[in-house]
């Protein structure tokens, strides 16, 4: 139980820990943000000057701890103010989701398949010639910058051979819709930037999965089993892998935050609008309340999946639940 | 003389690296009879250990058996394959380690160890498993309601009982034993090393007991093997061994513990250390170290010398030949 | 050292290290033409006058490539070797010192590994005036915990042993004993650490000027991969604009990463290649 709550302390605390950020720093950098903004209008009069800062919250009649306590009140009702198009943040925010959802989640869920399966295998079966070949290259493949691979996709796929759609997530004039066509339109568009996202992140679960399963293949308990006469299998899966995953799921969950990175980058590379994209063009338009809230979305994806795998563990792991 | 039941001949391990190969364990043979209590002594890094774990066919890359077999029962262990292998694993012959916590699987509860090693073995009902789980823990004093516990929640005595419960399982004719008292306070040990020695009487298994203390060994083995820089240095009887040792390092290492009953003296240790086993010293391996060296110890390599019912590797003794078996 | 130079992997590393090194310091011997003079034709294929083409703007690309790569270098190498230090100045006083600066350093470490780096970095380098520093800034700002809890590992591993006893017996300062004996003796773990590092620096650093926020004033190779995204190299069939400096980045990581593989392998044994004999001491 001890175990839970410090790791449900730990989730409060990083989340008021990114608020802050995303109060403070407007605060304190150079440039005052309203006037930021106010750059692109012209002659404005002092009473919608005054508006914009009290949207902005650089409100200067007000006391700053006041002003911080109703942002975060804010932030928790979802009010996260407009964007530079005079859009509600939260709606352009909940409109661009599914797609980033979609895109993320299922990458995710194949590279973490993937990554297992062949960093448990790669582990049990040393030796051979190909032992001394195969961990680091895929060590390298995991470093390439993922935006690399998607270029490299774009080109021979997209480009030279023409297979697969140059950007998007959808062709032009196609109408969303549940039909078959457009799913399947739908697919072709994300096959490249999923692809990218997939070897990258897989490549970076293998190596860490070999590395853990390396690790518990020497300790005596697995020595044990053999001992024991168990049948290799077991072994395998309930003497190394479970104990090579399981206390480091929450490693594992740690590693989104690099995933998320990774699917922007993907997203502005394959012009694909989904939260990605939207987060770029923020940084092109100034527009800060669109870019404080898309930073929060990100942390807030993070912190609810390292929680959910602290729950897992203090679930699974019969050392943490007494802990 | 009935046949033994282990007889190891001329077993050697190497570790082969990218870099070199080092010899952990040099052409040690030894043999061990039904009911025996064998006890191998050490210091560290003399390949106790490896020998053991050798024995055991559970050396892991990049350790390897390079030459000589393990005879038990009449079929050497060393060109079995896995799976004949996994036939005579437990049933026959049990391993218990050092460190109970890190042999034990941390995630799963000491019944459910118990019944995976069963179920491997055959077909058993789950109420069957419970009985046999049951029955080895009474074996060695713990209530049968610590079988759903994790070994965390176990103290570090009752841990070890329990790894010794799960090598009864099958009342196998052997027991290998790896230092299973190095990790325990002086009065546990001693409660250990008295249950061992009773279960031993009661179902007739023979043991080979690793260790580098030599009052366990002198108190419980019936023969007793002194090990250094990966070679048998003597071998013997205990009572032969501690009343008359013979090589210089035995010599040393008795002369390194005081008793408790005799006039009290001078402690004194053995000069040096342990020699680098990738580049082992010229002709006998001790004789850097030895105080009654002679001037061939640095150039001839002892064999295995017979004295009486002791085989000691010294130049000492060197007129009396080991017989060819 | 022996075991370094005899690593296959460490060797094939150091080369390509060493290769953008030389590049780095010595661009002029490399290429010859200035990297910002838009005065050829725009958007030309490969030719023995343009190795690598030119951009939309008639900018000859290879050298762009190669006077790109000193700042590119540089800026990887300063955030690294800052980060580290921060990193291992955290990490060792957190373990020597324990307690609460323990519970309150691990605490910072854990908040900022948790926190999603690229868009840390985003919003930072938003708010910031673009340039090279700033881009060093918030970098390192965003990279110090990637090490700090395994230098605290070995620090906590260090704090027991007996020549830490005799320097405090001799009665040295806290701040004496972490700088001159516990420090020097993590050397290899701290290169370690700096090279692991430098491998995601190398990557983060081109993602943030990818997007277009880091010096875009300045030639390096991700700003190239900027322009090169913006002008619509990949649609415009100018490919090698595009993946000529991203090629590049993936070198320089994978130069890094090699020899951290490597470094890896000689620290933990159990990690080095397997001989394989006989099937039956494998599992």
């Amino acid at each position: 139980m001890r175990y839970v709550t410090r790791r449900v302390g730990l989730f409060v605390i990083t989340l008021w820990a990114a608020l802050t950020v995303n109060f403070i720093i407007p605060r304190v950098m150079p440039g005052n943000e309203a006037s930021a903004v106010l750059a692109t209008f012209r002659g404005v009069n002092p009473a919608a000057l005054h508006a914009l800062q009290i949207e902005f919250g650089v409100n200067v009649h007000q006391n700053l701890i006041i002003t911080y306590l109703q942002y975060i009140a804010n932030c928790f009702t979802g009010q996260f103010g407009l964007t530079a198009q005079r859009v509600p943040v939260l709606t352009e925010i909940v409109g661009k989701l599914p797609w980033t959802l979609a895109l993320v989640g299922v990458t995710t869920i194949i590279a973490f398949a993937i990554g297992t399966l062949v960093g448990v295998m790669s582990a049990w079966r040393r030796g051979g010639r190909l032992d001394g070949i195969l961990p680091p290259m895929l060590f390298i493949v995991a470093t390439f910058p993922v935006f690399f691979v998607g270029l490299l996709l774009l080109f021979v796929f997209a480009v030279t051979l023409n297979w697969l759609p140059l950007s998007s997530n959808y062709s032009i004039g196609a109408t969303p819709s549940l039909s078959p066509a457009f799913i399947g339109d739908v697919l072709t568009h994300a096959l490249l930037p999923g692809l990218s996202l997939v070897i990258v992140t897989a490549g970076l679960w293998i190596y860490s999965m070999r590395n853990n399963m390396i690790t518990t293949l020497a300790e005596d308990y697995v020595k044990m089993g053999r001992a024991k006469g168990l049948p290799s299998w077991r072994i395998m899966t309930d003497y190394a892998a479970r104990n090579a995953i399981l206390p480091n799921l929450t490693g594992f969950a740690m590693q989104l935050g690099y995933v998320l990175g990774g699917s922007i980058l993907v997203e502005y590379t394959f012009s694909y609008p989904g939260l990605g994209y939207l987060f770029y063009t923020s940084t092109t338009d100034h527009d800060l309340p669109l870019m404080q809230a898309l930073f929060l979305v990100y942390t807030l994806a993070v912190l609810v999946c390292v929680l959910l795998a602290d729950f897992l563990t203090a679930g699974l792991d019969p050392r943490t639940r007494d802990a | 003389m009935p046949e033994p039941l282990l007889e190891v001949d001329n077993l050697s391990v190497s570790y082969l690296t990218d870099t070199a190969d080092i010899g952990a364990v040099d052409r040690v043979s030894l043999t061990v009879h039904a009911g025996e209590f064998l006890g191998i002594v050490g210091e560290s890094g003399c390949g106790k250990s490896t020998l053991l774990f050798a024995i055991a066919q559970l050396l892991t890359p990049p350790a390897e058996i390079t030459s000589g077999r393990v005879v038990f029962k009449g079929q050497d262990l060393v060109q079995l394959t896995d799976g004949e292998l996994r036939h005579v694993r437990w049933r026959d012959y049990s391993v218990v380690m050092q460190s109970a916590m890190n042999a034990l699987n941390p995630m799963k509860s000491i019944a459910a160890q118990f019944k995976d090693t069963m179920r491997a073995h055959g077909r058993m009902s789950a109420d069957a498993i419970r009985t046999r789980s049951t029955e080895v823990l009474h074996l060695v004093g713990i209530d049968a309601a610590h079988l759903d516990s994790y070994p965390h929640q176990l103290s570090g005595g009752m841990r070890q009982r329990a790894m010794i419960a799960m090598a009864l399982l099958f009342t196998p004719q052997l027991v290998i034993m790896d230092e299973p008292t190095s990790a325990l306070d002086v009065v546990a040990q001693r409660s250990l090393m008295t249950q061992i020695k009773e279960l031993q009487q009661q179902f007739g298994f023979a043991v080979i007991f690793v260790t580098h203390d030599m009052s366990v060994v002198a108190h419980y083995s019936d023969r007793v093997m002194v090990m250094y820089a990966g070679q048998v240095a003597e071998i013997g009887a205990t009572s032969s061994i501690f009343e008359r040792p013979l090589h210089p390092y035995s010599k040393g290492l008795l002369d390194a513990f005081p008793s408790v009953h005799g006039p009290r003296r001078a402690l004194t240790g053995i000069p040096g250390s342990p020699p680098d086993l990738g580049r082992p010293p010229s002709g006998c391996r001790f004789h850097p170290r030895c105080s009654e060296a002679m001037a061939q110890c640095t150039t001839s390599e002892p064999d295995l010398y017979i004295v009486g019912e002791t085989e000691v590797r010294c130049l000492l003794y060197a007129e009396r030949l080991r017989d060819a078996v | 050292m022996q075991a370094i130079l005899r690593n296959r992997k460490a060797t094939a590393g150091g080369l390509i290290l060493l290769l953008i090194v030389f590049v780095a310091a010595f661009p002029g011997l490399v290429g010859r033409d200035d990297p910002q003079a838009a005065i050829y034709g725009q958007d030309l294929g490969p030719s023995w006058q343009h190795l690598l083409g030119t951009t939309q703007l008639g900018q000859d690309v290879f050298s762009q490539l190669i006077w790109g790569t000193r700042l590119t270098l540089i800026v990887t190498v300063v955030v690294s070797a800052i980060a580290t230090v921060i990193s291992m100045v955290i990490g060792v006083t957190a373990a020597y010192v324990g307690g609460l600066t323990d519970r309150s350093l691990s605490l910072l470490t854990d908040i900022f590994l948790i926190l999603p780096t690229l868009p840390l970095l985003i919003v930072l380098a938003s708010y910031l005036p673009p340039g090279t520093v700033t881009l060093i800034v918030v970098l390192t700002f965003t990279s110090w915990a990637f090490q700090a809890r395994q230098l605290r590992s070995q620090g906590l591993s260090l704090r027991a042993r007996d020549f830490l006893a005799a320097a405090r017996v001799r009665g040295e300062r806290t701040s004496y004993i972490i700088l001159v004996e516990i420090i020097p003796t993590m050397t290899s773990l701290i290169v370690a650490s700096f090279l692991g590092l430098s491998v995601f620096v190398v990557g983060f650093a081109a993602g943030l000027q990818f997007l277009g926020l880091g010096n875009s004033t300045e030639i390096t190779w991700g700003t190239m991969l900027y322009y090169a995204q913006q002008g619509g190299a990949l649609e415009a069939g100018n490919a090698l604009w595009a993946l000529a400096p991203g090629a590049a980045v993936a070198l320089l990581g994978a130069g890094f990463a090699l020899v951290n593989y490597a470094f890896d392998e000689i620290g933990n044994p159990a990690l080095r290649p397997v001989r394989k004999r006989r099937a039956r001491t494998t599992a």
